[in-house]
């Protein structure tokens, strides 16, 4: 297998282009621009689809349709653009319609600033959009996982019927690592794996409709109750987090992403140190990793979350815990990235509280 | 002599409209098009929100619902991952000309091969009867209770003549279904829409000057009427733009 050196951004492009994604829908944001370049390079050379929309609500909404008709396919964006975005996603989860989303966060609210954030864990996992329903939620943490996670969130996505999101950040989608691809040729995905697809019926079935309006309570409801029984089924089979030196930790730190990086840095630090810290890093944020972060924090007697926001992943460590152990929050926000000595400075304080 | 029947693009469900609206016989247009070029299991249509976002129950070929105004970019990423297949969009007036005039207009000057049927009626009828952006001036509506005052609500969109200056545009065609000729004159016109589809020669939008008794407060007789003495001088009838762009 051949190592590249590529931006994560990049990374993730190709990455796409090999899972079988056959046409983008872009808009120009930073800092995910690099990803539309790729693409706008790339596509027309492998017989895909590179489209500029006139906005991000369009973007998405050439989503709907082309997702709609069981072609892959994708769009990315940053922040402000998400939120945008989030009218189509709603639809699409009320469709049940296969898509990637690609978030590499910056700083907000509104406008924000155009360096690396967190600060739409909340957005991702909690609302992207009006209405009950809930979309996957991919972390990665290095170039090679834009790579691995983006193939994956395809498959996923198309297994369960679900959008799924890739939440990367600025730093990320920027750092340049050596990346393997673990496919080599395009994959080839068409609709006649997707029965449900609108894509002409060829006078061999009744029409398919592809559809979230229903005017019947009732029937809503049922729909409803439906799909999330089958978010019941993701949350059992699509859980995934990476645990590092939590097996005697005293102080488990839970960070994600990039941050996750820079916290493992903190931790080997406090080894150093004589201080038991290790880390969790959640890879799926929905569903979010419960078992592991309880399995991480078994030996635990304090735990430190570290993001890139005011603190939004946080509740959902302490709902994995039931609040049974003491969580604390470090972050830095607006487009600040925070540094390992200080991550290592919050381990020593919290380890020192716990000594006395 | 052929058999007055159904077309086969449409399915057996009732209609909901209202006595008079012509949504009805636009369908049936439609329909009879699909049908005359054999087309039905070639083509996805796409739905708006407004009164016709139930058509997806009415036509036989596989329909899509979109958003309020993201039908022709719902449209657009259908065709770009199928582009050998026939995709047209049914619009109303509130959501082709308001909340969906950014999709429209994009749609067109990019030449996307679909075809945009635009249902115009001066009013948004599902929500009951609001203005537009096609009411015309000194309409009352709902929300303009005392007549439309352009010096306050604004000037109606001509949407024929505006994207008729767009270089992607195959046609920008006005038809009316007031009576069997100008039914005749819009079916050919909708048929033109699909056949530059068909040779990839670009954009097409055909806008139907439409009734809506229900909300203007008229029978279905009186409100053909005021369609023609009142809606027909404000946007003329005919061909505004027509040849292939490729």
């Amino acid at each position: 297998m051949e190592r590249n050196l590529m931006k994560g951004n990049e990374a993730l492009a190709e990455a796409a282009i090999r899972a079988g994604c056959k046409c983008f829908f872009g808009y120009p944001i930073t800092p995910q621009t690099e990803i539309s370049a790729y693409m706008a390079k790339r596509m027309p050379k492998v017989g895909g689809v590179f489209l500029q929309a006139e906005s991000e609500i369009a973007a998405i909404n050439m989503v709907y349709g082309c997702a709609s008709s069981g072609v892959r396919c994708m769009t990315s964006s940053s922040s402000p653009g998400i939120s945008l975005k989030s009218e189509g996603v709603s639809y699409m989860a009320g469709s049940d319609l296969p898509c990637v989303i690609v978030n590499v966060m910056r700083g907000g609210p509104g406008l924000g600033g155009i360096q690396p954030s967190q600060s739409d864990y909340w957005q991702a996992t909690r609302a992207l959009g009006h209405g009950d329903f809930q979309i996957l939620v991919f972390a990665p943490s290095t170039v090679q996982e834009m790579a691995d996670l983006m193939g994956r969130a395809f498959d996923e996505a198309d297994k369960y019927r679900m959008p799924a999101m890739i939440l990367a950040d600025g730093l990320l989608g920027q750092m340049m690592e050596p990346v393997t691809f673990k496919v080599d040729e395009i994959q080839h995905h068409d609709a006649s794996e997707k029965p449900w697809a609108t894509n002409g019926h060829g006078n061999k079935r009744r029409h398919n409709i592809v559809n979230s309006l229903y005017l019947q309570a009732e029937e809503l409801e049922r729909l409803n109750f439906e799909r999330f029984e089958r978010y019941e089924t993701v949350k059992k089979e699509l859980h995934e987090a990476e645990l590092y030196k939590t097996e005697d930790a005293d102080i488990v730190v839970a960070a994600y992403g990039s941050v996750a990086r820079l916290a493992k840095a903190a931790v080997d630090r406090a080894r150093e140190a004589g201080i038991k810290a290790g880390l969790v890093r959640p890879v799926t944020l929905w569903p979010f990793p419960v078992q592991e972060v309880r399995e991480a924090c078994r030996n635990a007697k304090r735990v430190l979350c570290v993001e890139m926001s005011m603190g939004q992943m946080i509740d959902d460590v302490k709902l994995a815990l039931d609040c049974r152990i003491p969580v604390e929050f470090y972050g830095r926000t607006g487009g600040v990235v925070p540094k390992p000595t200080a991550i290592f400075e919050q381990i020593k304080l919290l380890s020192e509280k716990e000594a006395e | 002599m052929p058999e007055f029947k159904k077309p086969n693009a449409l399915t057996d469900v009732p209609f909901h409209y209202c006595p008079g609206c012509t949504h009805g016989i636009v369908h049936r247009l439609v329909a009879e098009v699909i049908d005359e070029m054999g087309i039905e299991g070639e083509t996805i249509g796409v739905c708006p929100v407004g009164c016709s976002v139930m058509a997806y129950d009415y036509f036989s070929c596989d329909m899509i619902e979109a958003a309020h105004g993201r039908a022709p970019a719902v449209a657009t990423g259908v065709k770009r991952g199928n582009p050998d297949k026939f995709v047209f969009t049914y619009q109303g007036d509130g959501d082709l000309a308001a909340i969906g005039t950014a999709e429209t207009v994009h749609a067109a000057t990019r030449g996307e091969n679909i075809t945009v049927i635009f249902i115009n009626n001066t009013t948004y009828g599902m929500t009951g009867g609001q203005m537009a952006p096609t009411t015309l001036p000194g309409q009352v509506t709902q929300t303009t209770p005392y007549g439309r005052n352009p010096d306050v609500e604004g000037f109606p969109v001509r949407v024929c003549e505006m994207v008729s200056t767009l270089s992607g545009v195959a046609l920008a065609e006005r038809v009316t279904v007031t009576d069997p000729a100008n039914i005749r004159k819009a079916k050919a016109a909708i048929r033109k829409g699909f056949e530059f589809q068909k040779n990839k020669q670009g954009f097409s939008l055909i806008e139907v000057l439409s009734t809506c008794p229900t909300n203007w407060g008229l029978s279905p007789v009186e409100a053909i009427k005021w369609l023609k003495d009142n809606m027909v001088p404000y946007y003329p009838l005919g061909v505004f733009k027509e040849g292939a762009i490729r």
